[in-house]
């Protein structure tokens, strides 16, 4: 097997916009910038894991709120009641509709979840510089990337719930503190993916 | 500063290669970690411009047109995409209509913008003034793109509604399907390769 050539064992750095691949004198590694789009050009990005770990703990810490307030007031003749993610899961999976139960599941608990623990594992791992299943967690990280922002999804459903269903009296709906969360739990876990560099993923001893 | 532009570097193991030539639609992943590597443009200059032009179309019919129509005891609503961002501003959790207005209809006009007037002067064989701008703004701003969870919002919202409302669909509700499409198309992982586009053409 021919040993893989990596950019910064030759002293380049890919340029995170625009891809451009750049020689980088080792002394000015801090400073320099694209010669073609003028993007700062990092090997790794700075304090890639101090800031993914962050953003991901404050994820965490919004998510408990998030579950517990109540996301939507709805007014129906007078009568009012509150809903939280779960129980308009719950309506949902009762009145029938097991299709957007399962739908709504997977986007406003499965995903944050899984999100939470995959990032904490690539967040370990990539701290630890093991080389301990690369392929695999370079697949976590791209699946990280592609499913995180379909969490948005009970957002956006409590806002266009609320921003229509508006006849005074008769029926309102309006949107309560614990949506607020949810969309910080959703744009934190974002970030922090965005904060993670997965060259990391692949620094370190090149065998076991 | 040497910069190598017949190298590519993945963005995500840092394994480094020969740029590879490529038959149109062709992708080739990282030999190291899997990731899609690079790959040809599926659309040349002519026709990104028509369907970035249809897209602008297309977006002023999905936010012009009511997205579904409700009635309840006599009474009907329609919502348009805008009227439902004002009306959540207007309600007790202002802060809630920023990620929705922003994410559906802030960011998507943006990109649409920013790719017409790239490829407005890429069709010219040249740069636009404020290209790298404009390239660093658009690759910053496809993940704060949400249309596609927009469409499924708005459907399980429909289904929601339908328990104890009339829910009819409206024109705006079909042109964000045909919109999420098309954004696709237009504003993927793709928008990086107008770099070498127009590198090419402005050689002579």
């Amino acid at each position: 097997m021919t040993v893989q050539l990596r950019a910064s064992t030759l002293g380049m750095v890919g340029c995170h916009l625009c891809g451009l691949v750049c020689e980088v004198p080792p002394d000015a590694a801090h400073a320099s910038s694209c010669p073609r789009c003028g993007a700062a050009l990092h090997a790794r990005r700075p304090n890639s894991l101090a800031r993914a770990w962050a953003c991901l703990l404050a994820a965490v810490i919004f998510y408990v709120p998030a579950n517990i307030l109540p996301v939507m007031h709805t007014n129906m003749l007078g009568r009012g009641s509150d809903s939280t993610i779960s129980t308009g899961i719950v309506e949902f999976w009762k009145a029938g509709s097991y299709g957007i139960a399962l739908v709504i599941f997977i986007a406003s608990v499965a995903v944050p979840c899984a999100k939470f623990l995959a990032l904490g594992l690539l967040l370990v791992t990539g701290k630890r510089r093991t080389p301990w299943a690369r392929r695999e967690r370079a697949l976590l990280y791209r699946l990280v990337e592609l499913v995180g922002y379909w969490s948005m999804l009970d957002v956006l459903v409590v806002a266009i719930v609320a921003g229509i269903v508006k006849f005074k009296a008769l029926a309102d709906v309006e949107p309560c503190i614990g949506i607020l969360f949810f969309g910080g739990v959703v744009i934190l876990t974002m970030l922090a993916a965005m904060q993670f560099d997965p060259r990391i993923t692949w620094d370190g001893n090149e065998h076991e | 500063m040497k910069s190598f532009p017949n190298l590519i570097a993945c963005e995500h193991c840092d394994a480094i290669y020969q740029r590879p030539v490529l038959a149109i639609g062709e992708t080739v992943r990282c030999e190291t970690c899997a990731a899609p590597l690079h790959r040809h443009a599926r659309l040349d200059v002519d026709r990104w411009l028509a369907l970035t032009v249809t897209a602008l179309v297309v977006y002023v019919l999905a936010n012009a047109c009511p997205l579904i129509q409700i009635s309840f005891r006599g009474l009907h609503n329609e919502a348009t995409l805008w009227r439902s961002a004002l009306a959540l501003a207007s309600g007790p959790i202002t802060l809630i209509a920023v990620p929705a207005a922003l994410t559906v209809i802030a960011v998507p006009l943006l990109q649409m913008l920013l790719l017409a007037w790239v490829l407005l002067h890429a069709r010219q064989g040249r740069r636009a003034p404020g290209f790298a701008m404009a390239m660093k703004a658009l690759v910053r701003l496809r993940p704060w793109s949400m249309l596609e969870v927009a469409l499924i919002g708005i459907l399980v919202s429909v289904i929601k509604l339908a328990g104890f409302l009339h829910v009819i669909p409206g024109v705006g509700l079909w042109s964000i399907g045909v919109l999420t499409v098309l954004l696709a198309l237009i504003a993927g992982p793709d928008t990086r390769l107008l770099w070498e586009l127009t590198e090419a053409r402005s050689r002579p």
